[in-house]
């Protein structure tokens, strides 16, 4: 086979190979996500992060505005201390937000949603998110329903 | 009868260009090589006859450094080749030419880059040199016509004469040829046999051919050494060997039936093994 | 009984014996590899006979892959209603295991094969001699090109796997079944992560391409130098490297893919 044709096909299959790769990053995966750019770092402290993973989205209103860049154990409040990464753009969060531990859907994976509230000064690099919601357990809440429906009949049979 | 050595012979061609003394080489049980002595002079036809399985291949690669001997020495041109390095070892080979018993063409290649393939690796020479080398080289096994043809496009004969070409294409000083003979044709055999005495003649090369083919080898052989069972068993002018009384070397060189190599694989008795109930 | 225990024994310690001579093959082998940069048309050569020539397979194999994926996680997703999430079972199954480990496998099979015949038929007809007595390295010459070659080919072959199977996911999901192609799409971009998934998936298949091809050409070239024996070989390339694929393939799952 003349140099030439070789060229052209080998050229080819690679070209190919790389368009397929670009195709499942940017087509197939979360590729756009990180490409988010300057992010600055808050803190939130939680009783219980429940499934909550690294990378898990941060929301506002339902929008992704960053992800969660670490997860850590405080040993002397024994809480377990979340970094929030956010996009430098949404640098407008008041400081009394309330970050709070969702579900997507009924059974799907957890994520931060941030409900802001309505203190004059934004949150900036490095401040701490005060107030927290953790994430629901499904036990304490059996347990509420049952404590509570055992409470009513109480009160009916003491009629 | 192994420590023969025919100083006279020497005497005109100066030092041997292959000294083995002391030679042995095993492979797993079987002896191949019990210390044996050879030399090789410059400048003339050398052949190494024997028996097929003799080892007469593996004497090439002990020579080439291939292989490995369990005791001996091996000088090619004054170098102890069982010590070299594999630097010093690539060094050599560029000095000795092999031609393989099926010519060994690569085959992915033409016939010119064939001929031309070791000198690109170890020179340098512009386009224009290359190709005049290799033409001259081609010219001289007579194939300067057939270099675009693909390797394996080529008959056995043709594709063993240009792996002549390629085998002088560095102009080394010693070139061995791996049974050259087998399965050829009379005119192949004849254009071979030409080959290979015009041009140990014309380049003032040393030839070392293994053979089992008596009539073409002794036919250009300055000299020749008959191995049989690992020893050396006679050597001397070709002439002087064909008239030999030595009944292992009588019976190889006129092709005997039965003598000191055996007719019969051993056996028990004829008879008793014809009569034996069958089981 | 004991002649069972003996053959036993004596196929485990060739076995033993030829990862020892494998193991010895792969340093010169990778000490060569540098040195192919410096002659790209055997390189582009090798890539041509290894790659290329494995497209096709590998883009109806994928094709096919992909659509089987559609219509049974369809079939299995329709029935807790999440059907809309097809996309992203479909291209998480490729990109995570279906892809790099089959298309390691066909490339095993087709190009692994022929690499070891085209090796093994070159020592029996003593090419590689031939090669040593002019004094140039085999190894440089002609094994580590085409290791290099199945080590580049094989990750963008597995890439055009991936792709491929997904938009036969999208045709059968899509097309045949009428499902909404935005939530096909946009599950997939939102579910699949760029690093564990997909990066992940391609180290896979470059490890993969790095063992299949090294087993492929240390096969050839230890091939016994017969009909027979090359036969013998190409066999020995095939089911090798097909187990050392799921192999390896287990380990870096669990190592990628496992519980931190």
């Amino acid at each position: 086979m003349q140099s030439r044709t070789v060229e052209l096909w080998v050229g080819l299959f690679v070209a190919l190979g790389l368009a397929a790769l670009a195709f499942l990053s940017v087509r197939a995966s979360n590729l756009a996500e990180y490409r988010d750019g300057d992010a600055y770092t808050v803190v939130a402290r939680f009783e219980n992060i429940g499934s909550l993973r690294v990378r898990a989205p941060v929301t506002v209103a339902g929008v992704r505005v960053g992800r969660v860049e670490a997860i850590d154990f405080d040993n002397e409040q024994f809480k377990a201390v979340v970094k929030l990464a956010i996009t430098a753009r949404y640098n407008n969060l008041p400081q009394d937000t309330v970050a709070a531990i969702r579900t997507a859907g009924l059974i799907g994976e957890q994520f931060i949603g941030l409900d802001p509230g309505g203190a004059p000064d934004p949150l900036k690099d490095g401040d701490e998110i005060e107030i927290t919601q953790s994430a629901l357990v499904i036990e304490q809440l059996i347990g509420q329903f049952l404590y509570g429906q055992a409470g009513k009949s109480d009160t009916d049979g003491g009629k | 009868m192994n420590t023969t050595k025919n100083s006279a012979q020497h005497g005109a061609a100066g030092e041997p260009l292959i000294q083995i003394r002391g030679l042995s080489f095993r492979r797993g049980a079987r002896i191949i090589f019990d210390r044996v002595d050879l030399d090789i002079p410059r400048g003339r036809i050398t052949a190494v006859m024997g028996p097929s399985g003799t080892g007469k291949t593996t004497l090439l690669k002990l020579i080439s450094g291939v292989l490995r001997p369990q005791a001996g020495s091996i000088k090619v041109a004054g170098q102890e080749v069982t010590t070299l390095s594999r630097t010093g070892l690539y060094a050599l080979r560029k000095q000795i030419g092999m031609l393989f018993q099926s010519g060994a063409l690569l085959t992915d290649l033409n016939v010119f880059d064939n001929v031309a393939y070791p000198v690109r690796e170890h020179t340098n020479l512009s386009p224009a040199l290359l190709r005049s080398l290799v033409l001259m080289k081609l010219q001289a096994v007579g194939l300067r016509g057939a270099r675009d043809l693909m390797a394996n496009e080529l008959s056995g004969g043709m594709a063993r004469r240009v792996a002549l070409a390629r085998a002088i294409a560095l102009d080394p000083m010693l070139i061995l040829y791996d049974e050259p003979f087998t399965g050829q044709d009379p005119i192949s055999m004849g254009i071979l046999t030409r080959l290979i005495s015009s041009l140990n003649r014309a380049l003032g090369l040393t030839s070392l051919v293994v053979s089992h083919d008596i009539h073409e080898t002794c036919r250009i052989a300055d000299y020749a050494y008959v191995i049989a069972q690992g020893k050396v068993i006679g050597h001397g002018k070709p002439d002087d060997l064909l008239a030999s009384t030595e009944p292992m070397v009588h019976q190889f060189l006129s092709g005997e039936a039965d003598g000191p190599v055996h007719f019969h694989y051993p056996a028990p008795g004829y008879r008793d093994d014809l009569l034996a109930p069958a089981s | 009984m004991s002649g069972l225990l003996q053959g036993l024994g004596a196929r485990t310690l060739d076995g033993l014996a030829r990862l020892g001579r494998a193991g010895l093959f792969l340093l010169p082998l990778l000490a060569a590899v540098p040195a192919q940069f410096l002659a790209p048309r055997r390189l582009a050569r090798q890539v041509l006979s290894v790659g290329v020539l494995s497209l096709v397979i590998i883009l109806v194999s994928g094709l096919f892959v992909g659509m089987v994926l559609g219509l049974q996680g369809y079939n299995t997703l329709v029935d807790f209603g999440s059907e809309s999430s097809l996309g992203i079972v479909v291209a998480l199954s490729l990109v995570r295991e279906l892809g790099p480990v089959l298309s390691a496998l066909l490339f095993a099979g087709r190009a692994g094969s022929a690499l070891t015949a085209e090796i093994g038929l070159m020592k029996a007809t003593e090419q590689l001699s031939a090669l040593e007595m002019m004094a140039v390295d085999p190894f440089r010459r002609v094994l580590a090109p085409r290791w290099l070659a199945g080590f580049i080919s094989l990750p963008l072959l597995a890439a055009v796997f991936s792709a491929v199977g997904i938009l036969g996911g999208y045709l059968v999901g899509v097309k045949l079944l009428g499902l909404d192609p935005a939530p096909y799409w946009s599950h997939m971009e939102n579910g699949v992560d760029f690093f564990d998934d997909i990066l992940n998936g391609v180290i896979k298949s470059v490890v993969f391409g790095a063992v299949v091809t090294w087993i492929a050409v240390f096969e050839g070239y230890d091939a016994v130098p017969t009909a027979e024996g090359v036969g013998r070989a190409t066999t020995r390339t095939v089911v090798t490297a097909s187990l050392a694929v799921l192999g390896a393939d287990f380990l870096l799952t669990a190592l990628m893919f496992g519980e931190p």
